[in-house]
């Protein structure tokens, strides 16, 4: 299952969707598969594979946007302990649908991927972590790990070349604080999915107590044209620090909703109009969220953004996990932060009590608001109850539930006021 | 407890790929294969699990407790989740949310008294390009409206 490419796409990470049986090894193989592997191990050092990785400018693709190269260069050399990678299929990020389309059309990109970074970080196992909804696609990644351990792609003395490396799916079973990584972590050892406190890093104490990489799908599934093509030709493709092309998710008010493959700094407006089709309906843009519904929303006369990390940090948002929701003139914001609220109050795993509290509190407020049944003072309190969340949590849920909300307040405080005495939503049923 | 030679199969599997000492790492997965066979996470799974695993009852329990999907009760033969998240708010999954309740006759986390249909409104199922979604057990529904969610409901009723 894919949309229909746009002309104005790169296509690195989805070249190969839509050829026939593209999640089979040999459709793989016939185009450009296990190639990458094959020059790392015959040519490079794991050293090489790290600079070049780094050369790439590739940053992580889950939404953090820290630099994978970077990050594999603090696994340590020396490890009396074995050493783990582990990819984040964990994907639930609202907006987010992209590492769903990467397993189910090319699965054999995230396993040679994988097996690159075990290489160069000399791991000898692995963990895909998929979320547990996703069955089919652990299915899928069952199937294709199997044939590339029969055509010796995994396994023992992968290539003749006396490296060894086993990967194994691993299904969570529903709880989006997984997908955070220490919490992945935790989950994977089988307990629940709370966070730890940091340091030490995964990269130093991990999985089973071990050095691990961990890094989203869609970053795993870069490595391989890295790899092939250079990390200057990568870098190339997208910004200053910005290397690549990503997956953007459109999704909401658009009408053309899709997952594109675009150049990391590609401008929003033409994301929107050109790639997008524009607004649906005839109607005008209000609000952008630019990387999942953890990010703050933009108005629409913030939008004219290139679409990278550094350029939406800027702007006081965030990239994100590539989830861009367009949202209509005739939508209630104050509606749209109470949804977003009641996610992060059911999602919230209650480890850390700002985050517990403040998450059900403000769900409270805001249900309240929407009914008709706020005061003017409540917009000040929502908006202290979320600052007050800040940075004051173990893992960034609490900073994802706070951000929107403070960012919908500040740049939208007159539609709460038109919830105030009584009155009914001026936006219920225009839909 | 014994279950159907396929998933002992995938069990026995399963338990080799974590490394020695932390057999536990299973748990998770284990409980949701169990889960699709069985109905439920029951006293008996639960007890089974832990001794499978070399863990106490009370180590399952917590876990069991954590995760959305993981569940004590039974779903019905079909199970529909209808996500309601930003994505889907945006597209009318509210409507086809408020539709499933009235076709079905049940509100969120009820199952029908034939065991037919279990309705849960659930979080992003990552299909947010696709929206609205629903979800019947692990399949997946894009671009629903209610005349489509109507279509699948008979579509299920003769399965």
């Amino acid at each position: 299952m894919y949309n229909a490419p746009h002309p104005l796409e790169v296509r690195i990470l989805t070249r190969r969707f839509g050829l026939p049986n593209s999640a089979s090894i040999d459709t793989y193989l016939a185009h450009d598969g296990y190639k990458a592997i094959e020059k790392a191990l015959a040519e490079m050092t794991p050293d090489k594979i790290i600079e070049e990785v780094k050369a790439s400018a590739l940053r992580g693709r889950g939404g953090a946007g820290f630099p994978a190269g970077l990050k594999w260069s603090f696994v340590p050399r020396q490890s009396p302990k074995p050493k783990y990678i582990v990819v984040n299929a964990d994907e639930s990020e609202p907006g987010t649908c992209k590492d769903r389309l990467l397993m189910e059309n090319d699965p054999h990109q995230l396993i040679e991927g994988a097996l690159i970074a075990a290489r160069a970080v000399d791991a000898h196992a692995g963990y895909i972590y998929v979320r547990g909804e996703y069955r089919y696609l652990i299915d899928i990644l069952d199937r294709a790990i199997g044939e590339a351990y029969q055509r010796g792609y995994l396994g023992k003395n992968i290539l003749g070349s006396g490296f060894d490396f086993d990967l194994h799916t691993h299904s969570g079973a529903g709880a989006y604080e997984c997908g955070e990584e220490s919490a992945l972590l935790e989950s994977l050892e089988g307990k629940r999915g709370i966070p730890r406190i940091r340091p030490p890093f995964p990269a130093v104490v991990g999985a089973f107590g071990c050095p691990t990489v961990l890094n989203n799908v869609e970053t795993f599934c870069s490595v391989p044209w890295i790899i092939l093509n250079g990390g200057a030709a990568y870098a190339n493709l997208g910004t200053r620090k910005n290397g690549g092309t990503r997956l953007f998710c459109l999704s909401g008010h658009i009408n053309r909703p899709g997952v594109y493959e675009l150049p990391m700094g590609f401008p929003l407006p033409r994301m929107i109009e050109e790639v997008g089709g524009g607004v649906w309906k005839g109607r005008k843009l209000k609000a952008v969220i630019p990387g999942g519904s953890s990010c703050p929303v933009l108005k629409a006369e913030e939008t004219n953004l290139p679409m990278d990390f550094d350029s939406l940090q800027a702007a006081g948002s965030m990239l994100g996990s590539g989830g861009v929701v367009i949202i209509d003139e005739d939508t209630c914001m104050v509606k749209a932060a109470l949804r977003i609220m009641r996610f992060y109050a059911h999602e919230s795993c209650g480890w850390c009590i700002p985050c517990r509290e403040g998450t059900m509190w403000l769900g409270k407020l805001l249900t309240r608001f929407h009914a008709g049944a706020g005061t003017m003072s409540d917009i000040d309190l929502i908006r202290e109850l979320a600052q007050n969340m800040l940075g004051k949590t173990f893992c960034p849920l609490g900073d994802a539930a706070a951000l929107p909300t403070i960012s919908i307040v500040k740049k939208f405080r007159e539609e709460f006021e038109e919830h105030l005495n009584g009155r009914k939503c001026p936006h219920e049923g225009k839909g | 407890m014994t279950f159907s030679a396929e998933l002992e199969a995938r069990l026995a599997d399963m338990v080799k790929r974590y490394p020695p000492g932390h057999l536990r790492g299973a748990l998770v997965p284990m409980l949701l294969y169990i889960q699709d066979e069985v109905g439920a996470i029951t006293e008996d799974v639960v007890q089974e699990v832990a001794t499978r695993l070399q863990l106490t009852p009370l180590q399952v329990e917590e876990v069991v407790g954590y995760y959305s999907m993981l569940r004590r009760q039974p779903a019905g033969r079909h199970h529909v989740q209808v996500c309601t998240n930003i994505s889907c708010l945006l597209r009318g999954g509210e409507k086809v949310w408020d539709h499933a309740r009235r076709q079905l006759n049940l509100q969120h986390k009820e199952t029908s008294p034939d065991g037919q249909f279990s309705l849960e409104e659930v979080e992003c199922i990552g299909a947010c390009s696709w929206a609205p979604a629903v979800q019947v057990g692990y399949d997946y529904y894009h671009e629903m409206s209610p005349e489509k969610f109507d279509e699948l409901v008979e579509k299920l009723k003769n399965q």
